[in-house]
Formats: C-alpha cells, sequence, structure tokens
C-alpha cells in the first residue's frame, strides 16, 4: 500500500446487534426497487427501529457472528455507507457480504472480541498503512482484530471498487 | 531398464483445480489470493443493467466479451408496479442497445434457465449477480455470487479475485426413503452447521446418496449452499451430468475426458462429514431461519395457511413432481391456499406434458408465473399474519413481503403433504398408505 499515505479514522459510538444479522433486514425486499436513499430509511427496520435516523456519521455497528447472511444485494453494505457508517465490528461475517462491503468503501473487521462491546462505547477505527487495521475502545482499549489484504484495505481508502476502476481507467489513458 | 521419474502431483481438490484452471496455473495452493479468468459473468433485472449501466457510463468501458455475458429478467416480471415496470425497462432498453446474444427475458429464474440453455458445464469458471449462483456447481462449475460492483469489475476486466477456498466434503451415504430428498438433505446441514457454517469455503456434495441424486436434485443442494455460507457447492460431474447435459434442447455433449478431469484427488486436503442418508426424515426449518431446523414429527400440530412451491430451490419439474406425488386425485384442505410458480417455462411445459401440472391443479393449486415472485419478497408476496410453508431456500423475518407471516421451509413432498391436511405433515404418511 506504499501508494495510500493516508490513515482514515472512524471515530463514533457502537450500535450493538445480536448474531445472523441478514441482508434482508438491512435492506428490506419491499424497499429494494427504490433507490439507496430509500432503502437507507428501512435499513434494521425490524431490528432498531430508530437507527436509521438517529445513527451519525462515523458510528459503528458491531454485530455478533455472521453478519450479513444472504441475499447478494450489495445495497446491505451500501446503506450503511450512505447512512455515514465507515465501519462494522463482529466476529465473522458473511463471505458474499464481505466482498460487497470493501466493494462499496464500508470497512469490515473481524474481531473476535466484538461482542463484549457495550452498545454506546466509542470506537475508534484506523487504518494505517504498513500496520493495517486497528480497532480502539472507550471502555475495553485496544480489540485484536483479523488482518485484511492490503489490496481490500486500500480499495476502502480510495472508497470503493468503482472508484478503484476508474483510477486503472486513468493510469491506462495516460499510457 | 529405468522408468522415468514422475514428479510428484500434489493431490488437488475439485475447487482447486477449477480455479488453477481459470487462473492458468497448474496448482493452487490453500489459501492463497489468485486472479481467474471468467468463463461466463450472469446477471439479472434487479442486479444488472439499472445499476451497471450507470456505472458503465460513469466509467466509459464497455463489456470485456459480450458472448460471455448472460442477462435473466427474473425478480421483477412480470411488473407489478411503476418502480418494477422501470427496472424491467432499463433492463430491455440496456439489452438492446448493448445487442446482448444471451437474453433470457420472463423465461423463469436465473439459476434454473442457466443450466437448461446449456451455458453451466463442468470445468468453468462463473460468476453470478445473486446469492444462490452456486446452483451451478451442481454440473462441477465453480460458480459463485457477487455483488453489482464486482460485477462491474469483473464486466470490464473478465476477471475477479478468489482466495483458494479449503473443500468441506459432505458425504452422504445410503439410499433415502420415499418422500425424503435433497431439500431435506440440505436442511439437516444448515441444521448440523449453521447459516455461515461454511465459512466461505468449498463444499462438495459426495457419497452414494448424491451420487444416485438426479441433477435437479443436486442443483438443489448447491443452490442452498448460500444457505450454508460456502462460496461454492460442488458435485463432481458423472454419467447423470453427461446425461442431462446431452438431452437438453440445444444438447452439450461431453467426452469421459470432461468429466474425468473433474474430480477431487484421493488424498487431497478436505475436512470430511458423513451423514446417514438412509435414516434422514423429512426436515422443517422454523421462523425466521433456515437454520432453524427440526424433524418434522416435532411440527405435528402446526397449522398452515399458504403452501408455496417456488423459487430456483424448489420449483423444478421435479420438485412440482414431488408435490404432485402426494397430491394426486386429492384436494387441498380447506382454507388453504396453494401457490405453484414454476422455476422455469421448461419446467412448466414438462410438468404439462406428464399431467403433473393437472394433478396440481384438480388439487387446487393456482399457478404464478415463471419468476422469484414471493421468495425474493420483489413482487406477488404473501401479506398478512399467516403461517406459509414453502419449498423456497430463506425465511428471514420479512422475505416473503410481511414480517408478520411465519415462514416454515421444507421439501415439496412436505409442502404437498401439508397442504392437503392444512397443517404440517410427514409427506410419508401419504406416501405409504396403500
Amino acid at each position: 500500500m506504499s501508494d495510500v499515505t493516508q490513515t482514515v479514522i472512524t471515530t463514533g459510538r457502537a450500535w450493538c446487534l445480536g448474531p445472523n444479522v441478514d441482508t434482508d433486514a438491512l435492506a428490506p425486499g419491499h424497499a429494494m426497487s427504490k433507490g439507496i436513499e430509500v432503502i437507507a430509511r428501512h435499513c434494521l427496520e425490524d431490528v432498531r427501529p430508530e437507527f436509521s435516523t438517529q445513527v451519525q456519521a462515523g458510528d459503528c455497528l458491531v454485530a455478533g457472528a455472521g453478519f450479513g447472511i444472504g441475499s447478494s444485494r450489495e445495497q446491505a453494505a451500501s446503506v450503511l455507507v450512505t447512512l455515514g457508517v465507515r465501519a462494522v465490528i463482529a466476529p465473522s461475517f458473511s463471505g458474499l457480504y464481505f466482498r460487497n462491503a470493501f466493494n462499496v468503501g464500508l470497512l469490515l473487521v473481524t474481531c473476535p472480541r466484538a461482542t463484549d462491546v457495550a452498545d454506546g462505547d466509542a470506537l475508534t477505527v484506523a487504518i494505517d498503512p504498513g500496520d493495517g487495521v486497528t480497532v480502539a475502545s472507550a471502555q475495553l482499549g485496544p480489540l485484536e482484530v483479523s488482518p485484511i489484504p492490503d489490496f481490500l484495505l486500500r480499495r476502502v481508502l480510495l472508497g470503493g471498487l468503482l472508484n478503484e476502476l476508474k483510477e486503472l481507467k486513468l493510469k491506462e489513458n495516460h499510457v | 531398464m529405468m522408468k522415468p521419474v514422475q514428479p510428484d502431483r500434489t493431490p488437488q481438490t475439485l475447487a482447486q483445480k477449477l480455479i488453477a484452471r481459470a487462473a492458468g496455473r497448474d496448482l493452487v495452493t490453500l489459501g492463497e489470493i489468485v486472479n481467474c479468468r471468467v468463463d461466463l459473468a450472469m446477471f439479472h433485472d434487479s442486479s444488472g443493467p439499472r445499476r451497471l449501466k450507470p456505472m458503465l457510463e460513469e466509467l466509459g468501458a464497455p463489456i470485456w466479451d459480450k458472448s460471455r455475458v448472460v442477462l435473466v429478467m427474473d425478480h421483477y416480471v412480470p411488473a407489478q408496479d411503476e418502480d418494477s415496470k422501470r427496472i424491467v425497462r432499463i433492463a430491455r432498453d440496456w439489452a438492446r442497445e448493448q445487442d446482448l446474444p444471451h437474453v433470457y427475458d420472463s423465461q423463469g429464474i436465473c439459476h434454473v434457465v442457466l443450466p437448461q440453455n446449456g451455458h453451466i458445464v463442468p470445468g468453468r469458471f462463473c460468476v453470478g449477480g445473486d446469492s444462490h449462483s452456486p446452483t451451478g456447481g451442481a454440473f462441477g462449475a465453480y460458480m459463485f455470487g457477487i455483488g453489482s460492483t464486482e460485477m462491474l469489475g469483473v464486466v470490464v476486466t473478465g476477471e475477479i479475485w478468489v482466495q483458494v477456498p479449503q473443500t468441506i466434503r459432505m458425504i452422504w451415504d445410503g439410499v433415502l426413503q420415499k418422500g425424503v430428498c435433497a431439500k431435506d438433505m440440505m436442511l439437516a446441514m444448515t441444521q448440523r452447521f449453521g447459516m455461515n457454517g461454511g465459512g466461505y469455503q468449498a463444499i462438495e456434495y459426495a457419497g452414494s446418496t448424491v451420487k444416485a441424486l438426479s441433477m435437479p436434485e443436486r442443483m438443489t443442494l448447491s443452490n442452498m449452499s448460500a444457505e450454508l455460507g460456502a462460496q461454492v457447492g460442488l458435485v463432481a460431474p458423472d454419467e447423470v451430468t453427461r446425461q442431462w447435459l446431452g438431452q437438453l434442447d440445444q444438447p452439450v455433449n461431453l467426452n469421459p475426458a470432461d468429466i474425468d478431469c473433474w474430480q477431487t484427488d484421493e488424498g487431497a486436503e478436505t475436512q470430511d462429514h458423513h451423514f446417514d442418508g438412509a435414516a434422514l426424515s423429512p426436515m422443517v426449518a422454523a421462523p425466521h431461519s433456515p437454520a432453524n431446523t427440526r424433524a418434522v414429527s416435532e411440527f405435528a400440530t402446526q397449522s398452515i395457511q399458504v403452501a408455496y412451491v417456488g423459487a430456483c430451490t424448489g420449483a423444478k419439474h421435479a420438485d412440482m413432481r414431488a408435490a404432485a406425488s402426494v397430491l394426486s386425485g386429492q384436494r387441498v384442505a380447506q382454507g388453504v391456499d396453494l401457490l405453484v410458480a414454476p422455476a422455469s417455462l421448461r419446467d412448466l411445459a414438462l410438468a404439462k406434458a406428464d399431467g403433473t401440472h393437472q394433478i396440481l391443479k384438480d388439487a387446487g393449486a393456482q399457478f404464478l408465473p415463471s419468476a422469484c415472485g414471493a421468495c425474493a419478497g420483489y413482487g406477488n408476496t404473501i401479506k398478512g399474519d399467516v403461517n406459509v410453508i414453502s419449498t423456497t431456500a430463506r425465511n428471514f423475518k420479512g422475505r416473503m413481503g410481511d414480517p408478520q407471516s411465519q415462514v416454515f421451509l421444507a421439501s415439496p413432498y412436505t409442502v404437498g403433504a401439508s397442504a392437503l391436511r392444512g397443517r404440517v405433515t410427514d409427506p410419508r404418511t401419504i406416501l405409504n398408505t396403500p
């Protein structure tokens, strides 16, 4: 990641959720024919109805194991970006959701102790070139996290795959 | 005389072989990340044009190879409202603009339409803009689901990264009882391993029970690999695969070599689980998770008002036949709506040709369009506080359109039997009565 010098940090409150939060809870089927802003208003409406109106830019989702199971609809990741969430922390994620999240610029951090985080705790998530990802909780201190391949961190820092492809295209045009 | 020394070849799993071929390599190692050339990219009206078109325009990039792209209109057809009409119109206009050679509009559900039209062949490396894309694994192809932005990457570059997965082998032996089928096998596996138990690895279904399954039944296993949280759900190709592909309207003719090279080597590194097919009873998943599964006998007093035979998972011709075998010559219980949405027009035609369609109609079935329908909650949804028993793959809260509804997942045999009695019913009690 030598060409990325930026360190992106998100600081905000933790919104805690249970295990196996599925894509249909994040992006309900009945809203899927709409644009992302409308789908975002329905995000988690059956799980935490206050979420979409009260979430602040920089807040983090902290979930139980199996976050993002279900559909391939990437709106289930995009809605969180639309609502200002930059990172989700959980002990495990659906593999398909994991790919989608990085492609739309949402950082997913695999963290075995995620379920120890209390709702409302303040979390700081940083991406440091060289160091990878770090997560610190105001109440628990630094949390151990699984490493993420550099090319995916880079993708998140660029804001997703579309921007990466644009960059690639720019390079091609300059050759 | 000395024989030439044969180089030791590290035994490889089927998944490794499929990835190695697509990556242009002899061997790949578990855990390594490689770039693969994509043989086929499938997307539908929901995940495809409406998302891809604006991004392609933003990039100013063309499709890398139109002959490798398949578009299926199945999620928002027939269009129920203005939004659906707009989404379908975008797909149709874009297909025309781009002059796409492979477009299936309102022909059925993508995961069933694709193999029926010969697009899925052993050895291929395919991606689909839908989570049930592992269905293609039933044919010994490496196929998995991706989101729209990742599909954009494929459509522009023709490539995609994968991390070479471990293989979890689900080895089933024994003869299934009458009225027990692949859906029950799958629900038994989601019960045991949970919805993320596959850990995004490759699952390979093997053993004598799997070998004895027809292609449509194998497709049910591979399809619901998504519910096990696997990247792919493979079945090594064999004579059953070859014959099925050979009888298509546009037959795909395989040589024995096309089959022999797509097998897991003896000694390859796998994690094996064994199951007794003969001891399996019909299984039912209670709301709101496919992992919330128990044997059918534990639901004996559970009433149902809607019986749904639909989706890529559970409305192929073989599935409709299974439901019909239970309902033959009888009518559903009073107060039960039996809804049948055949997985494709081909499946519907087969059901008409062999009398399955008539048996279901005589039993009181209402036929719905061959599309995703209520399964995805996108159209023709099931409204109200009702108990639904369904052949579909998922019963997340609100999945079929109403958070009030209680959806139970089961096999087409069990759905047929339950429609007949108005409560969750073991199909063996009906099939075994002379």
